[in-house]
């Protein structure tokens, strides 16, 4: 599979695959300014080593955009990190000695699970539904892992327009994980990319501002409110945990970037950096809705997908006998990409999902993209109804209605 | 000083083992003194290859292109002596149907087979034909489609349930797909250097129900015994199997010829890889250590060879 997603970098290749911001969104005029003053006012500060923690100008940056989403935090608190990643992989760092256990949703953020493993963490996945992390099935899983006489070290969970799976955790479910983790005295890594590129509804409270007993590790990125490439997200976790992954990170990179978070501390001093985030809401919630109709025309009547509310990604799920590893491998020859649903997991389910990203292309090649990865799937559909003798499934109607999607289905509910 | 491109990466699915085998084949032919040219083979590569006039091309290309005889065609035209066999022979090889037709044709051995197209299926019924097919097979059945390289798309199936399934997930790959007997047995690659076998790699997976191309390229799922523990006279039997094919195929240079060593002791003929892959860890390169034969040597050897073939090219006799 990693073999396959190196072909989906070719440029005549409409990728679907990647977590790309547009950032060809951003004025190059904001840049060149933004830069400018830094230049003129911070040039030698750019330049240097900065504290491990992370500028005080930056954490203040932090503090404002975690009040946008109604989670208040002590800047002391907070650790900055070269990018999100970076969080996961302190937290692994810190915690996971070999053969730990680490809870995560199934399917679970793709990138996250290289990190896991690469600690020789146990990763049990928990299934999530249209509701998020089935936390029945947690308690279960941690009543199982008790008997076991094993203790997991942390939880993992994108509470918010999931990754890959498009759905956003209940507001009940939240409240009830936040009270297992302070029962349990069980860790919580809450990773938040996205909860401020909301498309539609009102915002849930984060994991952190329900938790009263410091549980809740929180992870924020810069990536995706304004860019990837300056390479800057955040902690802000209990004190005891911060402490270890600061020196965790010193060991790492001593700080992270002076110039990224110069830029960060002079874009925020602007002061217009929600008007940018206003601006890419409104950009991704139209190939949102580019895309859900683009399925509802192209994908066969037998597949499902999730409709979120906001984030990056949907997950869709083809007929069970398909397999989207191979299917890439069919996509690819028509020059579209997706990622497949194995990635999402450590055990080899997700065979027949994928995950589609409509935030990195135009809506043009959104539309392009779906139509061509709905003829691959509609004639292995009708190969396999040739193969077994079932008939041919008739097209959906063309119905392109974001609205009523009649394919929005609740998540398959898979055995844990 | 001679000029040598390396040809890598491409748009086949192995392009990343493609760019593995090509940077390392550089830095011996650097070490070894040429003037190294890399070429990532796109629409630009005939422009590229004019422009450099090299002496040599180093075909590093696994899969779709470079390993069924498109570049060396290409090669032929433009009057370029490259490395390992000829397009006739990569045509037969890459496509595994007409590879075991020609062994089965030969009397060499090869496990039972039934190949067919998409359209023998869509408009002949071909899957009318398939409980057949399964009686005289014999689950687990290995569908597999005819030309791509490692083991993508290469399914076990084994109950008649999962036959539409894999047969599928194989079309994916390639338009002609075929159904195998599965053999029970010893899995192994004889490497075979201009004619000569090398010492045979026996590999062994570690999840005996779980082989597939993630595992082949993951180190630490498979284990790989390099010379395989075979006693002399089933390790001759081993070594003229694969040779006869090899020469059957009229290969040049080098090949992989991959065998199942079953129950009987008799060497099952799966296919011959005309352009192996030439990473830290694939199989020709370490059976030619095991014979004391280093990278440099081995990549040595394949250029004087190529050079030496290219002379016949230049006579009006382009290699079939």
């Amino acid at each position: 599979m990693r073999d396959l997603m190196a072909i989906t970098e070719r440029p005549e290749v409409i990728s679907l695959a990647g977590g790309l911001p547009d950032t060809s969104t951003f004025p190059p005029s904001s840049y060149a300014a933004i830069m400018q003053r830094v230049a003129a006012e911070s040039c030698a500060r750019a330049l240097q080593y900065g504290p491990t923690e992370g500028m005080q100008a930056v954490k203040a940056c932090i503090v404002d955009v975690m009040a946008e989403e109604g989670t208040p935090v002590d800047a002391d608190d907070v650790l900055v990190t070269t990018g999100g990643q970076q969080v996961i992989d302190l937290m692994c760092k810190t915690l996971i000695d070999p053969g730990d256990v680490i809870v995560a949703e199934a399917p679970t953020y793709p990138g996250a699970i290289p990190a896991f493993t690469s600690y020789q963490a146990d990763v049990v996945q928990i299934p999530i539904d249209d509701e998020g992390m089935r936390i029945d099935e947690l308690e279960e899983t941690l009543e199982r892992l008790e008997r076991e006489g094993r203790r997991p070290k942390f939880i993992y969970t994108v509470p918010t327009f999931q990754n890959p799976g498009g759905v956003t955790m209940s507001l009940p479910r939240r409240r009830r994980l936040v009270e297992l983790a302070a029962e349990r005295e069980l860790l919580v890594l809450e990773d938040n990319p996205y909860g401020l590129l909301r498309y539609e509804g009102d915002r849930l409270p984060t994991l952190r501002s329900l938790d009263e007993h410091e549980f809740v590790v929180y992870l924020g990125t810069f990536s995706k409110i304004l860019a990837p490439g300056i390479r800057l997200g955040w902690a802000a976790a209990p004190r005891p945990v911060l402490q270890k992954m600061n020196v965790g990170k010193a060991a790492v990179d001593l700080c992270s970037s002076s110039m990224t978070q110069c830029f960060v501390a002079a874009y925020f001093e602007a002061g217009r950096w929600q008007d940018y985030l206003q601006s890419l809401i409104g950009i991704y919630r139209r190939r949102r809705d580019t895309m859900l109709a683009a399925l509802a025309d192209c994908f066969p009547a037998e597949s499902t997908w999730t409709r979120p509310g906001g984030g990056l990604f949907l997950w869709a799920t083809l007929p069970e006998y398909l397999d989207t590893t191979d299917l890439l491998a069919r996509a690819l020859q028509e020059n579209v990409a997706f990622v497949p649903g194995r990635s999402a997991f450590v055990d080899g389910r997700g065979a027949s999902s994928m995950r589609l990203n409509f935030s990195g292309v135009g809506e043009d090649d959104i539309r392009e993209g779906i139509r061509r990865i709905g003829e691959v799937v509609r004639e292995q559909v009708e190969l396999y109804g040739t193969l077994t003798g079932r008939p041919p499934v008739a097209p959906p109607a063309a119905q392109p209605s974001p609205e009523m999607p009649q394919n929005v289905v609740r998540m398959p509910r898979r055995a844990g | 000083m001679t000029t040598v491109a390396v040809l890598k990466g491409g748009r086949s699915l192995e392009r990343n083992v493609s760019l593995t085998s090509g940077a390392r084949v550089q830095d011996a032919l650097a070490r070894l003194g040429h003037d190294v040219v890399a070429i990532d083979v796109g629409h630009d590569l005939v422009t590229r290859l004019r422009e450099t006039a090299p002496d040599v091309a180093f075909v590093a290309l696994h899969g779709r292109d470079g390993e069924d005889g498109t570049v060396q065609e290409l090669l032929e035209v433009l009057g370029i002596p490259y490395t390992g066999s000829g397009v006739s022979s990569c045509i037969r090889c890459a496509d595994k149907v007409l590879a075991k037709h020609a062994f089965r044709d030969a009397g060499l051995p090869t496990p039972d087979f039934f190949a067919w197209n998409e359209a023998a299926f869509k408009q002949l019924g071909a899957a009318d034909a398939l409980p057949a097919i399964e009686d005289r097979l014999d689950f687990p059945i290995v569908v597999k489609p005819a030309r791509q390289g490692s083991a993508l798309g290469i399914k076990f199936a084994q109950t008649a349930a999962d036959v539409p399934g894999a047969l599928v997930a194989a079309f994916s790959y390639d338009a002609k797909v075929l159904l195998e007997r599965h053999v029970d047995g010893r899995e192994l690659a004889v490497s075979v250097l201009d004619g000569e076998a090398l010492p045979i790699v026996e590999a062994i997976p570690r999840d005996d129900a779980f082989y597939d191309f993630e595992a082949r390229y993951d180190i630490g799922r498979t284990d790989f015994v390099c010379p395989a523990e075979l006693d002399d006279p089933l390790t001759e039997r081993v070594h003229d199997t694969a040779l006869a094919a090899y020469e059957l195929l009229d290969c040049d240079g080098f090949a992989r010829v991959d065998l199942m060593l079953d129950a009987d002791g008799v060497p099952q003929l799966l296919e011959i890889n005309t352009v192996p892959g030439l990473t830290e860890t694939s199989l020709l390169p370490q059976a030619a250590e095991a014979a004391g034969i280093s990278f440099d040597d081995l990549v040595a050897r394949l250029v004087e060879l190529a050079q030496r073939s290219g002379s016949v090219a230049d006579g009006r006799s382009p290699r079939g």
